[in-house]
């Protein structure tokens, strides 16, 4: 008998297209391969999906989203959940991170994860209440905003229940979209609103009476779980400041703040920092999501030509992308676009991202008032917020954006008749992905030379890759705590959180088996589904395994003006970084590894990947 | 901070409030002995973002739970003011959550009798563990002599708008 703690062994599956509702059982050792959340998701995709990944179109029927927890989530301080799928962005597999409350009312259901696929006719939503579950009518919900959703679902269903959704962007299928949870948080790597779209699925509302399943050591889990408060709950300033404090550090003092679509990063404007805006917009701190003793979340407020505008922070991510990248500094209308960003369900960073690329070609005359039907300018706080709106709802040069800054390159090189390099060098993004609003040409940053360019999730700067791979520096780190599903700024060392794992579950995970098992075997599917990608676009890791050309460019000013990361250490580090975590030059799984990770089936994909790019 | 003597009561400040649940988490793990955030006495309630409010049994000085309660179930525990469940009277007729002001009396499903919070019997655990957390919003106190502490009894709804209107309105 294979006993099972932290997670319940059960699926919760709904296939809109039939309305077929069932359970799934996972068998404890998949758990135990592959921990839960990313790495089930990853798992599950390639279960189901692997075979015919190429064809799998990610916004058809066909695609599966999952929405998982893992072992850790409910015990660990701070709460995630995990959203994948085929993604829209990449062809590959994203683990989405969002803090949800619907993470901990999932397992007190009874489920470790929900898993919908096929795709409905009609609008509708998922009302999950323990094990009864219904598909319910959503014709009266489509096309409200976040904030009017949420309080229209709590309408609904008779009170406050826990639910994740899509605005606007989701249902109009936009890459960049959002899966939304509680007014202004996002899983917004992967552009899974965008697949919630286009199974016509409005918001999955889940109401979970139960207790959490048994943890294997009760005595442990009591001790760790007060040291892991005691250890977050010292970190005075985080509370106090969150990741708002970032806009004015990562600018001014490790120059690698996105700027103006990362013409710079550098700044020293005060206005951009955490005193003022403390001072002039916060009107409630601490603000914290489920279990979590960190708070790093704070709502500010902001009135713009009348209107009242609430979002968080803005948090580093959303401030830094929707402020600087676009040359806004003024705050009050930075929390206004991150407010509409989050009330329209666009993932700040990959709309930030695509709508700085759109200002630049604009500056530099290769867009023009004819292609856009208005004038795009750094810091126009009026035409970019048009601009995400007709993002959102596909609206004129908007559907152009709307598929993302990689497909919109490649959408405006035909347009105007321009080799497709000369769009792309604009595009601040790896595979698909927007690049977080962390640099790395300062050096002074978290991230290393391969941080993105080796990323089995593109740009994600929740999930950089870096040498050692057996270190906190590698993406196993990023990808193991998606998989026991914990929040990162929470996370302590990792001796304390494997402890922790091991309390719960009942596992002996040692460092060993994290850096040399589970973490490449998550990985390696990652990445092997990554390079199948498809149907509409195709990774080649001799090209694609770069850096943003932009990133090539020396920092034009502040006090690293003339850092670069050069292109020979990029590549040095990647084949390094792929040969520790035993794949090829290629960064293609060996043989060997596969078998050593006991991913035997792959073994012939990897076969065919290798012919076809042309690799011994 | 040491626990006062005599008859407790718990003392919130919204502002302080994060909204994180630790406060449910706790109660739930000393009284059930897992994380089980429906059978907590201590409930968040949310409507509006930052706005969340704790909502919990304030022991009204009338208690009309306990002169409710047909089968005795209910009684006062004098030495600290709390309303204490006899399990084994309580038929969970729901006269109890008709009579309390706020419906806060909890009934759950797999428990054969309403959860009321006891107030630990003299030492609340949400308001330690959110002290621990650093938060604050809890503080226990003397139970106060103002008979006004009754109106903090109310739906959970009715809280959270009310609260979350101030703010953002």
């Amino acid at each position: 008998m294979v006993y099972l703690f932290g997670s319940w062994g059960r699926l919760l599956r709904v296939d809109l297209s039939t309305g077929r509702m069932s359970t799934e059982e996972i068998h404890p050792m998949t758990y135990r391969m592959y921990v839960g959340g990313r790495g089930l998701a990853t798992y599950l995709l390639w279960r189901e999906l692997g075979r015919k990944w190429r064809d799998v179109d990610p916004l058809g029927p066909e695609n599966i989203l999952t929405v998982l927890t893992g072992p850790l989530t409910g015990y660990y301080p701070g709460i995630k959940l995990v959203v994948s799928g085929k993604s829209p962005q990449s062809g590959g597999v994203v683990g989405s991170a969002v803090s949800s409350h619907v993470a901990y009312a999932i397992k007190a259901a009874g489920y470790d994860g929900i898993v919908v696929s096929g795709a409905s006719r009609d609008p509708v939503y998922l009302y999950v209440k323990d094990d009864s579950v219904e598909v319910r009518d959503a014709s009266k919900l489509w096309g409200l905003r976040g904030l009017e959703l949420v309080r229209a679902l709590r309408d609904d269903v008779g009170r406050d229940l826990p639910s994740l959704y899509i605005g606007p962007a989701g249902e109009n299928l936009v890459r960049t979209a959002a899966v939304m949870a509680r007014w202004f948080h996002a899983a917004g790597y992967g552009g899974y609103g965008a697949v919630m779209g286009s199974k016509r699925l409005k918001a999955i509302v889940v109401e979970g009476s139960g207790p959490l399943p048994p943890v294997a050591n009760r005595d442990d889990f009591a001790k760790l779980r007060y040291e892991v408060i005691d250890k977050v709950a010292a970190r005075t300033t985080f509370r106090r400041w969150g990741t708002t404090s970032g806009l004015w550090r990562v600018g001014y003092e490790t120059s690698s703040e996105p700027i103006r679509n990362w013409q710079e990063e550098w700044h020293n404007r005060e206005e951009f920092s955490h005193a003022p805006i403390e001072r002039k917009h916060w009107v409630k701190n601490p603000w914290a999501d489920w279990g979590c003793p960190l708070a790093c979340m704070k709502v500010s407020r902001a009135v713009v030509d009348g209107v009242i505008y609430l979002t968080d922070g803005p948090d580093y991510e959303m401030g830094a992308y929707l402020g600087s990248n676009l040359g806004l500094f003024e705050v009050d209308k930075v929390i206004a676009l991150s407010a509409i960003a989050d009330d329209l369900g666009l993932c700040g960073i990959q709309v930030g991202n695509v709508v700085g690329f759109a200002v630049e070609l604009f500056e530099r005359g290769m867009l023009t008032e004819d292609d856009v039907g208005y004038t795009l300018r750094w810091g126009d706080f009026k035409s970019l917020k048009k601009l995400l709106e007709d993002i959102a709802y596909r609206r004129g040069f908007g559907a152009v954006l709307a598929e993302g800054v990689y497909r919109s390159a490649v959408e405006i090189a035909k347009r105007k008749r321009l080799p497709v390099e000369d769009v792309l060098k604009y595009a601040v993004q790896v595979k698909g992905i927007g690049v977080g609003a962390h640099g790395i040409r300062s050096r002074k940053d978290y991230p290393q030379p391969i941080a993105y360019a080796a990323s089995v999730q593109g740009g994600d700067h929740t999930s950089v890759a870096g040498l050692p791979a057996n270190s906190e520096e590698s993406e196993v780190w990023s990808a193991f705590l998606d998989s026991a599903v914990i929040c990162m700024f929470t996370s302590v060392e990792e001796d304390t959180v494997l402890k922790f794992l091991n309390a719960v579950t009942g596992w002996s995970v040692t460092k060993d088996e994290l850096y040399g098992t589970i973490g490449p075997r998550i990985l390696s599917l990652q990445r092997i589904l990554l390079l199948l990608g498809g149907p509409d676009v195709r990774w080649d890791p001799r090209k694609h395994d770069d850096n943003p050309p932009r990133f090539y460019e020396p920092l034009p000013t502040g006090p690293y003006a003339g850092s670069l990361v050069p292109r020979e250490e990029v590549s040095k580090n990647l084949v390094e970084y792929y040969r520790q975590l035993g794949w090829d030059d290629l960064g293609i799984p060996t043989e060997e590894t596969l078998r050593k990770l006991g991913l035997y089936d792959a073994v012939d994909v990897v076969r065919a990947l290798r012919r076809e790019l042309g690799a011994s | 901070m040491s626990t006062p003597q005599g008859q407790l009561w718990i003392l919130v400040d919204y502002t302080a409030c994060s909204g994180c649940r630790l406060c449910e988490i706790a109660c739930s793990l000393k009284h059930e002995g897992v994380i089980w955030p429906s059978a907590s006495r201590i409930t968040v309630y949310e409507h509006y973002p930052g706005a969340p409010v704790p909502q919990y049994c304030v022991q009204c000085p009338d208690y009309p739970c306990v002169n409710a309660c047909p089968t005795k179930a209910l009684r006062v525990d004098q030495a600290t003011g709390a309303v204490l469940v006899d399990p084994s009277l309580c038929t969970l007729c729901l006269k109890c959550v008709e009579a309390c002001p706020g419906k806060i009396p909890k009934v759950v499903k797999g428990k054969k009798y309403v959860l009321i919070c006891d107030l630990c019997m003299g030492d609340p655990v949400c308001a330690k563990e959110c002290s621990r957390a650093g938060y604050n919003a809890l503080k226990v106190i003397r139970k106060p002599a103002n008979t006004g502490i009754k109106h903090y009894a109310k739906p959970g709804s009715t809280l959270a708008e009310e609260l979350g209107r101030k703010y953002f309105t």
